[in-house]
């Protein structure tokens, strides 16, 4: 067998990811997300006279709540082993991550396991955007005064 | 329209994240965290603020909003209080997202056991 086989044969048993088919679920699913929260946030304001702003609050408050429940009830993370971004990117991913924590930790006790671990995914996320948007917001006061 | 804008906007972010995901060693907490500064730097640009009016919760769900919020926060705070605002107005908006997660997820981990 020569070197060109070879890189044939390597290149044909390497496990594809499927690249496309990932981006495509991502696309649909994350679109889908947003659609539900935009409905939902209509029927909010339908019906309860709610301002737009407080409607989007209300909806994201229920969709923490959602993905909270589904990470407790066990099914929660095969969806997003399955969708990946098209779940994690929306603030799904955000709750899903202290929600997790929690449980994993939990027979280590209240402060060592639930306390010192809870924010241990989400907390990169809360630090960075802190961080950047402090200073993005002494960029803006100097830009915009 | 608003419920097609909502699913183009969120769905396009996602594939986006998607393709960083695949096409890079990173892993999803830097894409995370990447897309929470890019939404602080969208507002810093004055950008976000189009997307939530056309996209709805399609823009306000995914967690670039998050940094949105935290920019709105900061700025709007030093414009009531000065450089104090900046450090009490950060958290303002953002408040309800990581109330709601931190209550919630607390909770429902009294109630509930993990399941492998």
């Amino acid at each position: 067998m020569n070197k060109d086989e070879y890189n044939k044969l390597v290149k044909r048993l390497t496990p594809k990811e499927n690249k496309s088919k990932n981006a495509l679920v991502a696309f649909l699913v994350g679109g889908f997300i947003g659609f539900l929260a935009e409905v939902f946030a209509t029927i909010v304001m339908e019906f309860t006279g709610l301002s737009r702003v407080d409607a989007y609050l209300v909806t994201c408050l229920v969709v923490i709540f959602l993905s909270c429940l589904f990470t407790a009830l066990g099914f929660f993370d095969n969806w997003v082993t399955k969708v990946k971004m098209g779940i994690i990117l929306p603030t799904t991913g955000f709750a899903h991550s202290i929600m997790s924590a929690g449980l994993d930790y939990k027979k280590d006790g209240f402060i060592t396991g639930i306390g010192a671990n809870f924010f241990k995914l989400a907390g990169s996320v809360i630090l960075y955007g802190m961080v950047s948007a402090f200073l993005f917001a002494i960029i803006g006061v100097i830009l915009y005064g | 329209m608003n419920f097609l804008c909502a699913f183009l906007f969120s769905g396009i972010f996602c594939l986006f994240a998607q393709i960083f995901l695949d096409n890079t060693k990173l892993t999803p907490g830097h894409v995370t965290s990447f897309f929470t500064v890019f939404g602080a730097f969208l507002g810093l640009v004055g950008l976000y603020d189009k997307f939530i009016s056309f996209a709805g919760a399609g823009a306000t769900t995914i967690i670039s909003n998050f940094g949105y919020m935290l920019y709105k926060g900061a700025y709007l705070g030093f414009q009531e209080n000065g450089i104090l605002g900046l450090f009490t107005g950060l958290l303002q908006y953002s408040s309800c997202a990581i109330t709601g997660a931190v209550l919630f997820s607390f909770v429902l981990t009294l109630i509930f056991k993990p399941k492998d």
